[in-house]
């Protein structure tokens, strides 16, 4: 088969950040190759080199064997490579066949000519199976169609090498299938296809090789027939993959969560949770394990206060909990680590001692009759800092936003273990972050429920979910579809309910 | 009947003569903010061009050409805020700010400076202003007279909305508008040029505001006074928000608020409802649209939101 | 951090250098105009520092924007930006106007009962504001526009009220009782040869202490700036972020209502009908700027603010027109609004932040 893209020895620096370290990478035509790595590996740098987006420090890239400099997207796209991002880039109010023919009007004189664009992309929509609306708006279409109308802008540029940047981070099982199918018409069709995942499933399911980085350096490419997934994680991670948390076991107390028969809409007024019922006991970890989208956000926005549930019951220790403010949820024992650190977690402008009382300030030692002490501010601060080794360990008086990701998240784990609240949500607590934050993170989670705290997990990370939790409740369609021992958990059952199947069939 | 029918023709005078200047304002803030870029500076280029429109036309003699001159004078503004906004990042409702600092503070200095420490510019002939047309065809006072032997440009200014909604809604430049305003991250990647769309839209926006300044003291007032425009440009943005970010929004809106700039002119002094009042009905209606058509009002997503570059 | 890099990150370097294009900028205008800008700057610096009664006159015009910039910098500091300070001026004034006016009591009544009336008018100006946000989601810039121009005209309408307006003609209101009156007794008056001398500017030091220690120290200005930054992790935290922005916009127009008081109590005492904006909120946002919203420096911003007013008013003495202070604020403006961009470029030259 003839090369359609060949990187070699491609070093990215960001100031003393070595974040691409001589890394080599060759797609031939037709074929799919799947780039693994975990967070923070390179994977998105090495990309965006590709795409024109970052310049390479040093190194070569090849396309169809000539070597080139690419600079820009647009030299990207005449050279045809197209990029498909984890974001989409589309214009809500836009219609998919505008969204498309945005930068490659036809026009006719002065006038735009967009039905002769819409000729054209149903016409790629039938030859590829791609199916869209062309002039329905972008926010009226589902996230999978979205994601079609990307791939088809993609194609509509000439694109014959794809990137597909973690093409199924948000898509149902069912559209997930359905890319598996695109993605075969499009290599059947000679065009290649670069698939940037850290999805072992899918890279077996439909890769043909694999290039796996690690820590921004080039670890190996594989042909996947031959590879085993285990094989595939050990070169992720450059260990013995499972790296199971030690626990002992324990019997767990009395119910600290009830959760019973929520009812919720999301933003768009559809039904987001059917009737969802749940407990989570002292000394337990509960992992919630599902595809994104399935109602787990929503699930934790009403326990934590941010959102209304239109009908159920939720129970704190026996005590009402139902629809209650975000203030209310905490006093009544709730605190969570949420999925969006910058966004939810932080005030990222807030020195660390500020973000580190930032439930506890009216409260005494921290302030009194409404003046705060900043001595007392400090004092605590240093001594989480301390305990959890924030660094670096002089922050106390420094911005949040000035730390690094893990640091970030040390903040927040400090300031809610410290909390010691009687249940600890954590929703993608370990995202982003590398492996050596990664344990830390799950070692107070584990500490907490070994203090006889409820601890309540919602990872779309089906490893974590196994390792962590005591008891498994998959979410599907926002309902609880199957419940299942930690210690009997068998990821194959656990992704046949995670898409709707049944346990018993 | 007849008088029924001359006071319309008077109110619809007074229209013609206060919609130009508001319509052509807003037009230019379509532009802008559909652009991504908010301006409120838009007073303060209205200011300059209402004196670089009566001090060109008073030297050269030609309405036009003071009308176009003034129409420039704001566009040089509009320059400035785009290098603020577009180039540098700032915060477009503070270097709006500054433009209505510098805006009206250089139109009376030049003023000053040039008109011997006067802070009005000397009245124009009426050979200076902007022509009307029709002249001598109707009977002076007749309704015909009244609604149609008035100034041309208000007449064009009309015709101008046809051609911005053409440009918006019809060709490449107005899609590319719109997306910038709406998603710039997205058209980088796709080879639109976010930075020069936002500055042709912004410099325009400066331009258009310039020639509506020009038209009240090349027609309205035959002068330049300091507080001339006081709230025009305001008015202007207000009447896009109520015209949901729409030419033809902002046109049918631009009609309203001349109406009420006409019967306060019909009014005068001494009557039973005070000029004050009426002159706050834009701004009131503005809020209750905002209040209760909210849903319905869509900003520009990336309005207000500047776009940098990454490497 | 090295020293060159302390200093590059400062605010008030870039503030500086902002204040200096200013008047390059002003210089070469004057220059166009055929102005000695020499001349001029002279007359400037003249005509407040000339004799120590154009210094008391530059405090006195300098209290009324302490109070507007105060305003603003409060709005910057909780995540709002307060355009609306010119019409929360406005309504501050009218209403300590009409009670000045209106209303026979004794001094130590009367003049408390006319700040109250305008802090009570600036706050609610602004809570309006505030509630169309909150309940509605209207952008507050756009509401606080169209409220300033209700305001501007809602002032001209009471103006020209029979009860109100001066006997016989004129375009203003009458006076205010003397009772309402903040000016000093007259043998400090007698002292300073400024005829408007009052107790404002101490008011308005006063006022900036109490903001920042408001911002500050108090659990309040640890609620209302933690919402300003972000307030989705406000939320998340368990703080009413609804009832911080109303708190704040409301606060923020009662400092600007006050501002109105303190200028009709201290200096006008009447009001005249408006041909143009006043400009005391705008000239606030320039306040708050040039003082990065610190309230303190505040004081310092708006006595500079004040002094170019003042001295600027001077400059028809030279034949210079005094809209060159206008040109030279609206470029300061101008510059410290991209200053930010420029400190990237100064801080980060030659390290480049991973993406």
């Amino acid at each position: 088969m003839d090369v359609a893209v060949k990187m070699q020895d491609i070093v990215k620096k960001f100031g003393d950040f070595v974040a691409n370290d001589g890394i080599n990478l060759t797609v031939k035509k037709g074929e799919v190759h799947a780039i693994l790595g975990e967070n923070g590996a390179g994977k998105s740098t090495l990309m965006n080199i590709l795409y024109g987006l970052y310049h390479p420090t040093s190194g070569k890239i090849f396309i169809d064997g000539k070597e080139t400099a690419i600079g820009t997207p647009q030299k990207a796209i005449d050279l045809g490579i197209g990029m498909v991002h984890q974001h989409f880039m589309l214009i809500p109010p836009f219609t998919v066949t505008e969204n498309i023919a945005l930068g490659m009007e036809d026009t006719k004189g002065v006038v735009l000519d967009l039905k002769k664009s819409r000729e054209k992309i149903v016409e790629l929509s039938k030859k590829y199976g791609l199916s869209v609306d062309p002039d329905a708006k972008i926010e009226d279409i589902s996230v999978g169609m979205q994601q079609r109308v990307e791939i088809i802008k993609v194609l509509y540029r000439g694109a014959n090498t794809l990137i597909l940047d973690e093409p199924t981070a948000s898509l149902t099982p069912q559209e997930i299938v359905e890319l598996m199918d695109i993605i075969k018409s499009l290599t059947k069709d000679g065009k290649s296809v670069i698939l940037i995942t850290h999805k072992l499933k899918e890279i077996k399911a439909c890769a043909d090789s694999c290039t796996i980085i690690r820590h921004g350096k080039y670890i190996d490419t594989v042909d996947v027939k031959v590879t085993s997934e285990s094989e595939l994680a050990a070169m992720m991670v450059g260990r013995d993959v499972s790296f199971t948390v030690e626990k002992e076991k324990r019997e767990p107390g009395e119910v600290v969560l009830e959760v019973k028969n929520i009812c919720a809409k999301d933003y768009r007024k559809v039904d987001i949770l059917k009737s969802l019922s749940l407990n989570v006991r002292r000394g337990e970890i509960v992992g919630i394990a599902g595809v994104d989208g399935n109602g787990q956000s929503e699930l934790v926005e009403i326990l934590t206060g941010l959102k209304k549930a239109e009908s159920g019951s939720v129970t704190i220790l026996g005590k009402n909990a139902f629809n209650v403010t975000p203030r209310q949820s905490f006093d009544m024992g709730i605190t969570s680590i949420p999925e969006d650190r910058q966004k939810h977690g932080l005030v990222l402008d807030f020195t660390v001692a500020e973000n580190l009382i930032l439930q506890n300030f009216e409260k005494e030692p921290f302030s009194k009759s409404g003046i705060l002490n900043d001595k007392n501010i400090e004092v605590h601060a240093k001594k989480l800092i301390e305990k959890f080794d924030i660094r670096p360990n002089d922050s106390a008086k420094k911005a949040a936003k000035t730390l690094s990701g893990g640091n970030q998240q040390k903040v927040i784990i400090a300031r809610e273990v410290t909390n010691d609240s009687d249940l600890l949500i954590a929703v993608n607590p370990t995202r982003g972050l590398d492996v050596g934050a990664i344990e830390f993170v799950h070692r107070y989670l584990v500490e907490q429920r070994n203090k006889d705290k409820a601890v309540l997990l919602v990872s779309f990370e089906l490893d974590e979910i196994m390792n962590l939790s005591d008891r498994i409740e998959v979410i599907f369609d926002g309902q609880i579809t199957g419940e299942v021992l930690g210690e009997d958990a068998d990821e194959k059952e656990l992704g046949l309910l995670m898409a709707g199947g049944k346990k018993d069939e | 009947m007849d008088v029924l029918i001359r006071n319309l023709g008077l109110l619809i005078n007074a229209i013609l003569i206060a919609t130009p200047p508001l319509l052509l304002a807003a037009l230019g803030s379509c532009f802008s903010e559909r652009s991504g870029v908010v301006n409120i500076g838009i007073e303060g280029m209205m200011t300059i061009g209402a004196f670089i429109g009566a001090c060109v036309a008073y030297f050269s003699g030609n309405g036009w050409l003071g009308f176009f001159a003034g129409g420039l004078s704001g566009a040089v503004l509009g320059v400035i805020h785009a290098i603020a906004c577009i180039q540098f990042g700032a915060d477009q409702t503070i270097s709006g700010t500054a433009i209505n600092f510098i805006g009206p503070g250089l139109a009376v200095f030049l003023c000053k400076a040039i008109f011997d420490n006067s802070s009005d510019s000397p009245a124009l002939d009426t050979a200076a202003k902007l022509p009307k047309m029709f002249e001598g065809v109707f009977k002076s006072g007749s309704f015909g007279y009244n609604v149609f032997s008035t100034y041309s440009v208000a007449y064009l200014s009309f015709i101008l909305v046809l051609v911005v909604w053409f440009v918006f809604y019809k060709t490449k430049f107005g899609m590319h508008l719109r997306a910038v305003g709406e998603h710039p991250q997205a058209c980088a990647t796709l080879g639109v040029n976010v930075y020069l769309t936002r500055y042709i839209c912004v410099i325009l926006s400066g331009f258009l505001a310039g020639l509506g300044g020009a038209f009240v003291t090349l027609a309205t007032v035959s002068q330049f006074r300091p507080a001339v425009i006081v709230g025009q440009g305001f008015i202007a943005i207000a009447a896009v928000i109520f015209g949901k970010f729409k030419p033809q929004g902002a046109f049918k809106a631009c009609l309203l608020f001349g109406l009420c700039n006409g019967i306060k002119a019909l009014l005068g002094a001494g009557n039973a409802v005070s000029p004050n009042l009426v002159s706050m009905i834009p701004y009131v209606v503005t809020i209750l649209a905002l209040v209760f058509v909210v849903g319905s009002t869509r900003v520009p997503a990336a309005n207000g939101k500047p776009f940098l570059k990454a490497r | 951090m090295s020293k060159k890099n302390s200093i590059l990150s400062s605010n008030a370097f870039y503030t500086l250098i902002s204040i200096v294009i200013g008047f390059i900028v002003g210089a070469i205008l004057l220059s166009i105009a055929k102005i000695n800008p020499l001349d001029a700057y002279k007359q400037l610096f003249n005509g407040v520092f000339g004799k120590p009664k154009f210094m008391v006159w530059c405090l006195i015009y300098a209290a009324p924007l302490i109070f507007t910039g105060l305003s603003v910098a409060f709005s910057f500091k909780t995540g709002v930006f307060n355009i609306g300070a010119e019409g929360q001026f406005v309504v501050g004034s009218l209403t300590a106007c009409v009670l000045g006016i209106l209303i026979k009591a004794p001094a130590i009544i009367h003049v408390p009962l006319c700040f109250i009336g305008a802090a009570l008018a600036g706050g609610i100006w602004g809570a309006i504001v505030g509630v169309l946000k909150i309940k509605k989601g209207v952008n507050e810039v756009l509401s606080y526009i169209m409220f300033n121009w209700i305001a501007f005209y809602l002032s001209n309408f009471v103006v020209n009220l029979g009860i109100i307006h001066k006997d016989g003609g004129g375009e203003a209101t009458k006076d205010i009782a003397e009772t309402a009156r903040i000016l000093a007794p007259k043998s400090i008056i007698a002292a300073t040869g400024a005829s408007a001398t009052n107790y404002g500017f101490i008011l308005a030091i006063i006022f900036a202490v109490i903001v920042w220690f408001i911002i500050n120290r108090t659990t309040l200005g640890f609620k209302l700036r933690a919402v300003g930054f972000s307030n989705t992790a406000a939320q998340y935290a368990g703080i009413d972020t609804g009832k911080s922005f109303l708190t704040a916009m409301a606060f923020s127009g009662a400092l600007a209502g006050i501002g109105g008081a303190v200028q009709l109590m201290g200096m006008s005492g009447r009001i005249s009908q408006f041909s143009g904006q006043e400009g005391y909120g705008f000239q606030g946002i320039t306040v708050a700027l040039i003082a990065s919203s610190n309230p303190i420096a505040c004081i310092f911003a708006g006595i500079f603010y004040g002094a170019m007013k003042y001295g600027g008013g001077k400059l028809s003495l030279v034949n210079a027109p005094a809209e060159v202070v206008d040109i030279i604020m609206g470029i300061i403006i101008l510059f410290i609004a991209i200053s930010s961009l420029f400190k990237n470029i100064f801080l980060n030259h030659g390290k480049k932040g991973a993406v």
